[in-house]
């Protein structure tokens, strides 16, 4: 039941990170760093290769964002790698402080942002059980009160008097997860923990989760790359994007945003990459300008068609053994595979024009989208990602083809092998 | 809609002295469970359990009694006159306090650096973990007071020596007060400033050694006050440390050295101290995951 009472404001909440020389530093190299700025010579203290920063440069990873949830929702936060998603559930569980902005609570907050916390490999699972409510603010009567249903409710039973250090990584999430979900909090913060366990327990923690958020109307937040589990648990999705709320809704319309998933049929032949913001120090010493998609007026492919596409990109620096990588992602944001380009060299200050043609016989039938990054191949066959602007291409493979039997993607996913052949 | 009363508010704003003490309470038995944990901890898999918090002092206790005692025949009487006291008591009372300040000074100042991993990942009230530490360091201290006790009471029953039992006894609790809050508070100014510099970390170690030497705890007060009657109350004013050992070995055998006013500014730096400390722990705390 969702009720109009709110249980969570965030104000216009900023975060910033400094970039490059923050803590964990000595005095010794701060004054060395000092020394050699006033001689002008390279920081002596930097990590070779590592990026250079302005000085006083700043990461925005929450850019004034606001929303409100009322009690009793259950909402799943989306978005790519360094959208914020960590970030905004640090500050809502108070690991850490905003920059700007504030954040109203109604209520105890029990946050997962990792199973396990504070658990003590020499102590016995019991003695974790209370030391982990304890952390997550449980009294010890709380915790008495619940022990059996904890135990119960982890499958770890016979274990329960042994330490946990000499547990599987299986059972320790599920005794963490157990003592998580039963916890009598308001509101609860989950990252993506429940990816350790197998699916027969996930899917027992997404439905424990629903129970008690639909019986005592518990607000979730919930974190996930995985859409099957947003739309088990969520009723509805906040979708981040560089810092930004980009969409607050619905769930299904909330992922497709995400992941961007036309709702027409015809796909787009031509992308623009040079205008994308980029994350991290992506395009500064080269960047990919665009991607056109050949002979084509819709990305649809058919029969064993190879995508032919030109890409155009910029260097900054010499690589001698420079490619473009081409990562193929499903539908549901799960990675297919990758593979690269041949190749090249590539001199200063020159502009790369190159046609490729990428086979996709192996794909089964549905739609993909494919991240394309610049990337220098080092002598140790190390990847040095120069530029990963995170633009989907998306491509459509429709069926008729190629198997030679009725393929059914649930059972056999999205690869199809080159057919076994006999040995006579 | 009606403005909403919110029970907890974050904002990016401090105040200056912003503790939680409130909510600390209602940890106290996460504290409990700490305590308990690093006592499990430190003695699972060991033979002789929590003997091992006695034989590290006592150890000391016999290196001093021969190093300092015997061999450079330091004094231990803390007043001129001619009284008997124990040696070993004399060693022990001041190397097991001793032992206290110091490992609760380290401790406390790693307390950033050594639960980050937890303290990363999920809020509690802060000051939990340095009231934990302190108290979990407090078990060797009463293991070996009751060791002290036992031969205390065996060298005062037996009445070889000049001690006596007097109601000063009663005092023994508020001197093991003010150690702990002298060292925790010593802890947390170390740890908040440890959060970006570790250098700090390493003058601990080297700092509590000098600390050592400059209380009297391998040798008694009449070692400076005899020569050097005029720096009586420079050296005990200035060192806190020095009027908790002198006044629990005056508590503790009847004879001994206590003067009020260096006792009282002990009490002064001690507030202090702890005072500042609890300043720069709780400014540390809200935000030290994004420098540490």
């Amino acid at each position: 039941m969702v009720s109009d009472e709110l249980m969570l404001k965030v104000e216009n909440v900023s975060k910033v990170y400094k970039l490059g020389e923050i803590g964990g530093t000595t005095l010794r190299d701060e004054l060395q760093r000092v020394w050699a700025k006033i001689r002008k010579k390279e920081d002596p203290t930097k990590k070779i290769g590592a990026k250079n920063y302005n000085k006083g440069e700043k990461f925005k990873a929450l850019n004034n964002i606001s929303f409100e949830v009322k009690k009793g929702e259950r909402i799943g936060i989306i978005g790519h790698n360094g959208a914020g998603k960590s970030t905004l559930l640090k500050l809502i569980s108070r690991v850490t402080g905003p920059t700007d902005g504030k954040i109203y609570l109604n209520g105890r907050v029990a946050s997962m942002l990792e199973v396990g916390t504070g658990f003590h490999e020499e102590l016995t699972g019991r003695e974790n059980v209370y030391l982990n409510g304890a952390i997550l603010g449980m009294t010890k009567k709380e915790v008495d009160a619940k022990m059996e249903d904890i135990i119960e409710f982890s499958e770890v039973r016979q274990f329960i008097d042994t330490p946990v250090k000499r547990y599987s990584s299986g059972m320790y999430v599920k005794l963490a997860f157990s003592v998580a979900a039963h916890l009598d909090s308001e509101i609860m913060i989950m990252d993506e923990v429940l990816a350790v366990g197998d699916m027969a327990f996930q899917n027992k923690c997404l439905t424990k989760m629903r129970d008690v958020s639909e019986q005592d109307d518990r607000t979730i937040l919930y974190v996930s790359h995985n859409m099957n589990t947003i739309r088990q648990l969520c009723d509805r999705v906040i979708v981040l994007n560089h810092g930004d709320i980009v969409f607050d809704g619905d769930v299904e319309e909330g992922i497709k945003n995400y992941l961007g998933v036309y709702s027409e049929d015809k796909l787009p032949v031509e992308y623009d990459m040079s205008q994308k913001k980029r994350i991290y120090e992506f395009g500064k010493h080269a960047k990919l300008l665009s991607l056109k998609i050949l002979n084509k007026e819709n990305a649809t492919f058919e029969g064993n068609e190879p995508l032919n596409m030109k890409i155009t990109a910029i260097s900054y620096k010499k690589m001698s053994r420079g490619c473009f990588i081409f990562s193929v992602l499903d539908s549901n944001g799960a990675r297919v595979g990758a593979t690269s380009t041949s190749y090249f060299t590539v001199s200063e200050n020159e502009t790369v024009e190159r046609t490729f043609s990428l086979d996709l016989t192996n794909l089964a039938y549905g739609r993909y989208f494919i991240y394309v990054a610049f990337a220098d191949i080092g002598d140790d066959e190390s990847v040095i990602e120069y530029d990963d602007p995170a633009v989907k291409v998306f491509i459509e493979i429709v069926d008729k083809r190629k198997t030679g039997f009725k393929w059914d993607k649930k059972y056999y996913g999205n690869v199809y092998f080159p057919q076994a052949k006999e040995i006579l | 809609m009606e403005k909403q009363r919110f029970k907890t508010t974050i904002t990016s704003k401090h105040k200056l002295f912003d503790l939680h003490l409130r909510e600390t309470f209602k940890y106290r038995d996460l504290i409990w469970l700490f305590v308990k944990r690093d006592f499990t901890a430190l003695y699972k898999q060991t033979i002789l359990g929590p003997l091992w918090a006695i034989i590290q002092p006592l150890l000391t206790t016999f290196v001093f009694s021969f190093i300092f005692g015997s061999l450079a025949g330091l004094t231990t009487a803390d007043v001129l006159g001619d009284f008997n006291i124990p040696s070993f008591l004399f060693y022990m009372s001041g190397t097991m306090l001793f032992t206290y300040f110091s490992t609760n000074v380290n401790k406390v100042s790693k307390i950033f650096i050594e639960n980050r991993r937890t303290m990363g990942k999920v809020y509690y009230p802060r000051l939990v973990q340095p009231i934990a530490t302190s108290l979990s360091n407090l078990i060797p201290l009463i293991i070996n007071l009751f060791l002290f006790i036992i031969v205390w009471l065996i060298f005062l029953l037996t009445g070889s020596t000049d001690m006596q039992a007097t109601w000063w006894l009663l005092f023994i609790p508020l001197i093991v007060l003010q150690l702990i809050v002298l060292s925790l508070g010593l802890g947390m100014i170390i740890s908040a400033v440890t959060t970006k510099y570790r250098d700090l970390q390493m003058l601990v170690g080297f700092g509590l050694q000098l600390w050592q030497y400059a209380s009297p705890i391998a040798y008694g007060m009449t070692m400076i006050t005899k020569p050097h009657p005029e720096l009586e109350l420079l050296y005990t004013c200035i060192n806190p440390l020095t009027p908790i050992v002198t006044t629990f070995r005056y508590a503790m055998f009847g004879i001994g050295y206590f003067n009020y006013i260096p006792y009282l500014v002990g009490w002064g730096i001690t507030l202090l101290v702890a005072f500042i400390g609890l300043m720069l722990y709780s400014k540390t705390e809200k935000n030290f995951m994004d420098t540490i």
